[in-house]
């Protein structure tokens, strides 16, 4: 019912949608986050993520359960990739089905945001002229 | 008691590599163990902050450590 991954190897939409697709649920909503190609007008040439693997696997469970809980989700999916990623590469696809629409949209929205306020994944941003890890400072 | 800390993004950066020792009293707590690396590595305090966990979970400043935890400095994430 809940699948959580966390890999070095290139993510896969197709997998995480056919996980979550269920004949019980009314709408299927996903999230694809893709890395872009500037952040404030910078030129950004790739991205390094890490994990504190064994942490982040129990938070993105955590998110899933409150999903469960809150929104009814039948099915989860939340995979997210470390290491080095070029420009238009997936570094996170969050798939949920529910009962009904307007959840699944909820859902999936929760999903995205906490993850990026709880799990321990950092990225660094490489630009032509030196990195950054986003978020670090004030 | 020396206590293993592991850290990630910044904050392995700050501190000069992935994992160290540290040397806390007894019933030492999570706010002593933040003021006691702000101390030893004023960098910490430019991050937006930085938190502490224990074998894999938060911890709020009043938690108590204990010998043999592992403690991880958790700077702000930015996964996603």
């Amino acid at each position: 019912m809940i699948d959580i991954t966390i890999s070095s190897k290139p993510l896969s939409v197709s997998q995480c949608y056919d996980y979550v697709h269920d004949q019980r649920a009314g709408g299927n909503a996903l999230f694809v986050g893709t890395v872009r190609d500037q952040t404030q007008g910078k030129a950004v040439v790739r991205l390094d993520f890490e994990a504190y693997k064994p942490m982040a696997i129990k938070e993105m469970q955590k998110i899933a359960d409150t999903m469960v809980e809150r929104w009814s989700a039948l099915k989860i999916s939340i995979h997210h990739r470390t290491g080095t990623l070029e420009l238009g590469d997936i570094a996170v696809i969050i798939a949920v089905c529910t009962p009904h629409r307007k959840a699944s949209f909820d859902a999936c929205q929760y999903a995205i945001d906490t993850l990026k306020e709880t799990v321990p994944i950092w990225k660094k941003e490489y630009f032509e002229d030196g990195a950054v890890w986003v978020a670090a400072h004030p | 008691m020396k206590v293993k800390i592991l850290a990630f993004g910044i904050a392995k950066d700050i501190v000069g590599g992935k994992a160290g020792e540290m040397e806390f009293s007894e019933h030492a707590t999570i706010s002593q163990v933040k003021t006691a690396l702000s101390e030893k590595y004023p960098d910490f305090d430019k991050l937006a902050k930085f938190s502490i966990a224990v074998n894999e979970s938060y911890q709020d400043d009043a938690y108590v450590i204990s010998e043999g935890d592992e403690l991880v400095i958790i700077p702000p994430v930015s996964g996603g």
